[in-house]
């Protein structure tokens, strides 16, 4: 079983780097310290990975969305939001397991070892600590850039400008290592953001994906579509012994015997390759059989 | 039958759908992804953390 496992893990990890290396494939940025400025970046991404990457060749959806209710112009951001809803509604949270850069960073993260007494599975207010990403979605993606504006009514992306650490680490370090301009200009915000990033770096050892778990406003956002997206889990309850293999392999605390489609499944795959049963099954659009 | 897909019960997928696109279509005839190509194009000096 732990064979199955580990080759559906290896997959999805390969798979992750494709998918990385497909939207950050503007290779000469990282060379010459400038980004991509072609036609594509038009388009959003649909996982957390910066526009100010010097190899992203399209836009991070949490930037674009708070730029454009940000601007003077539109205070409802209908092109993001109909992407968010449509990617949402198609495969929920399968982008945060497979089609995230961040992500993929921190499952990399979470494999280097370290004394089992320093690894967390889950801790005292852990299930509270999950609502954070909402707040976080509400206050600095929606709210803040929304009414706290300048005097031409334009606001500032304030989750990018005092949380994101996916920026700092994709765009802020290579973009000041390779860019003296920029080098001059650094200051406390800087080392402010990557104080955050040193801290989720440590963290991601010792806790499987705590950006995602706790702070990441677009796991918030795709999370609301678990629950009615057409790519899904089902748990075949004549099949199912009710072992628990798959909640105790589940490294983001779900339990799919009790919820398939919980809003913090990431569908990684893990608890399917590992039922013994398999029971777990994978289907496009809900069926009557599902409870 | 168990398995057949019940439109009843998808018609909140459906209408997501729906109005995923409707927005999308919406966002385009207002060229709202010119905000987002002038973001994206220039290097977001608040997302770097110098701005």
């Amino acid at each position: 079983m732990d064979k199955k496992v580990k080759k559906s893990e290896r997959f999805r990890h390969f798979f992750q780097v494709l998918w990385a290396v497909i939207t950050n494939s503007y290779l000469i940025g990282f060379v010459r310290g400038k980004i991509y400025q072609g036609k594509i970046k038009n388009v959003c991404v649909p996982g957390m990975n910066c526009y100010s990457c010097p190899g992203a060749v399209a836009a991070c959806p949490i930037g674009a969305l708070q730029a454009t209710i940000g601007s003077y112009e539109y205070k409802f951001a209908f092109y993001v939001a109909g992407f968010m809803i449509l990617v949402g509604t198609i495969m929920g949270r399968f982008v945060c397991g497979w089609l995230c850069p961040f992500g993929l960073i921190q499952d990399l993260l979470n494999k280097i070892p370290l004394p089992s007494k320093l690894k967390v599975h889950t801790f005292k207010g852990d299930k509270q600590l999950r609502w954070l990403k909402y707040v976080i979605l509400l206050v600095f993606v929606i709210l803040l850039p929304l009414y706290l504006t300048d005097m031409i009514g334009q606001g500032y992306p304030w989750f990018c400008k005092l949380i994101c650490p996916v920026g700092t680490l994709e765009g802020g370090i290579p973009l000041v290592l390779l860019n003296e301009a920029m080098r001059a200009t650094v200051g406390w915000l800087y080392a402010w953001k990557n104080i955050i990033l040193v801290v989720t770096i440590l963290l991601s050892i010792m806790i499987y994906r705590p950006f995602c778990k706790y702070i990441c406003p677009l796991g918030a956002i795709y999370s609301l579509f678990n629950p009615v997206s057409i790519l899904r889990y089902r748990v075949d309850s004549e099949k199912c012994v009710n072992c628990g293999a798959c909640a105790n392999v589940c490294k983001m605390g779900c339990n799919p015997v009790n919820n398939a489609n919980s809003l913090e499944c990431i569908r990684c795959g893990k608890c399917k390759a590992i039922c013994p049963t398999s029971a777990i099954k994978i289907q496009l659009f809900k069926n009557k059989a599902e409870k | 039958m168990g398995k057949k897909v019940d439109i009843l019960s998808n018609g909140i997928t459906i209408l997501l759908l729906l109005i995923g696109m409707a927005f999308l279509i919406l966002g385009i005839w207002r060229e709202e992804y010119a905000i987002v190509m002038g973001k994206a194009i220039n290097i977001c000096l608040e997302c770097i953390g110098i701005g």
